[in-house]
């Protein structure tokens, strides 16, 4: 049987190991590449960069960091964050990214995913998606909407129907990324999270405001996701990732346990 | 310490550099070639891939990489084929139809499922449970999981071909062998401290199973 997966989100900005609080507030927190080997050692499933930098240099490096977390750590790493063409992502890709995100890129102009699947294969292509929750009307009858550019511009496109679009557009699978939830330790967006999961036939992954270890929990059993990914709760050592996995495993859900 | 060198064949299916970095962290020096004369006379080959069946034979086709790989095959060079390089190693693929190389008797089939909670394509982290004995997956313990990525899986004609199987609604051939052929369908390359002691194992293999 399938595990499910325990993936850790480290937010890179210029070249620095970055944690946001609900989408602002970032504050440096260390090395991204020593964070990567800790929790390679450590049991990590996969790993994913998104790169914050704002800068004009910031495609060299989010490169090098990539390059230098790919020569030692050899689980999927998946790299985010600014990616607008085909050109992004094969460069990620040749840095040693096996998946690349899309996000506020592919909302604009949706065509993106298409590209990008060709280019490097549909289950390389993750959609990431930031959501919030409205009031369910005509423009958003499931009750959550697309939100951009980190957290700033609502598109007026309703959340479900933009995930089963990514996947028809050749998404490999979909990181929902709850704006309410992220960085509030609260838990996972549940409703958001299983509404998705059950809309789609690619893999999901829940992302924002995971606090305590059965949050991971809920997300994966109640919430229906493949995977679930975790930001502060490993960056600031309150939790291991091996320690998350232990518990999981405990409550009966199949994770990887030796490695 | 394993020693010698590898040909990673380039057939313009995927992004090879990860199987390179994995074999350097084993100690194993692997080229990545394109040029059908360069895998004729390779060491050892490995063959990876991901990508649809159709498009990586027409280019194994106009290359002459696909003849190579046969000669090299029946000359009992060490092969290792990966993903996609084992699927087409069969005889058919169900992907577009494909006829394949044909080193090992047997079809490459897409999974079917009833569950619909069970995603495709099959991505993430399964336990691999080794059948037969093989001295490239000798480091294999019961337990162990790989990192797989595929919507279609392997279906050998002969049983003493599976080497190993996984489970998703069902078990399938997740590791094949004959000769101086082995072929998982996970990528070790991605799967931890587990997938880079099975490409140290291929790194010493002789090429007798």
């Amino acid at each position: 049987m399938l595990s499910k997966r325990v993936i850790a989100c480290l937010d890179v900005r210029d070249g620095h190991l970055a944690k946001s609080v609900r989408f602002v507030d970032t504050k440096n927190i260390g090395d991204p590449v020593a964070k990567a080997r800790e929790y390679y050692e450590d049991g990590l499933d996969e790993l994913v960069f998104y790169d914050i930098t704002a800068s004009s240099e910031r495609r060299r490096i989010i490169l090098d960091v990539v390059e230098a977390v790919a020569a030692e750590v050899f689980i999927p790493l998946s790299v985010g964050g600014g990616v607008r063409s085909v050109q992004d992502a094969t460069d990620l890709r040749l840095a040693g990214a096996e998946k690349i995100n899309v996000n506020s890129a592919a909302v604009r102009r949706p065509a993106l995913i298409a590209e990008c699947a060709d280019a490097i294969g549909s289950q390389n292509v993750v959609l990431s998606m930031d959501i919030r929750q409205v009031t369910p009307d005509q423009r958003h009858p499931s009750g959550y909407e697309v939100v951009i550019d980190g957290g700033r511009t609502p598109m007026g496109i309703d959340a479900l129907a933009w995930t089963q679009q990514g996947e028809e557009l050749g998404a490999g699978e979909l990181v929902v990324n709850s704006i309410d939830a992220d960085g509030t330790r609260q838990g996972y967006e549940l409703n958001l999270t299983r509404k998705i999961s059950e809309a789609v036939r690619i893999p999901v992954i829940a992302s924002g405001g995971a606090g305590l270890p059965g949050h991971l929990f809920d997300v994966l059993t109640e919430g229906k996701a493949d995977a679930a990914l975790v930001a502060s709760m490993v960056h600031y050592g309150d939790y291991t990732v091996r320690g998350l996995k232990s518990y999981l495993h405990g409550r009966g859900v199949k994770v990887r346990m030796s490695w | 310490m394993p020693s010698g060198s590898a040909v990673i064949v380039d057939y313009d299916a995927g992004n090879l550099r990860s199987v390179q970095r994995a074999c350097r962290e084993v100690g194993l020096d692997a080229a990545i070639s394109a040029d059908a004369d360069e895998v004729r006379r390779a060491e050892r080959i490995i063959f990876p891939g991901v990508g649809a069946a159709g498009s990586a034979m027409q280019s194994l086709h106009a290359t002459g990489i696909g003849a190579a790989l046969v000669d090299a095959y029946r000359s009992g060079t060490p092969i290792l084929g990966i993903c996609l390089g084992l699927q087409i190693s069969l005889d058919h693929s169900e992907e577009g139809d494909t006829e394949t190389l044909g080193l090992v008797p047997g079809s490459v089939r897409r999974f079917r499922l009833t569950d619909p909670a069970l995603k495709i394509p099959h991505m993430g982290w399964n336990a691999v449970e080794v059948l037969r004995p093989h001295p490239v997956l000798s480091e294999v313990k019961p337990g162990d999981e790989f990192y797989f990525v595929h919507a279609y899986f392997p279906s050998p004609a002969n049983p003493g071909d599976v080497l190993a199987e996984a489970d998703y609604e069902g078990r399938f051939c997740c590791a094949l062998g004959r000769d101086n052929y082995v072929a998982t369908q996970f990528h070790p390359e991605k799967s931890g401290r587990v997938g880079l002691a099975l490409l140290k194992r291929f790194a010493e293999w002789d090429g007798h199973a």
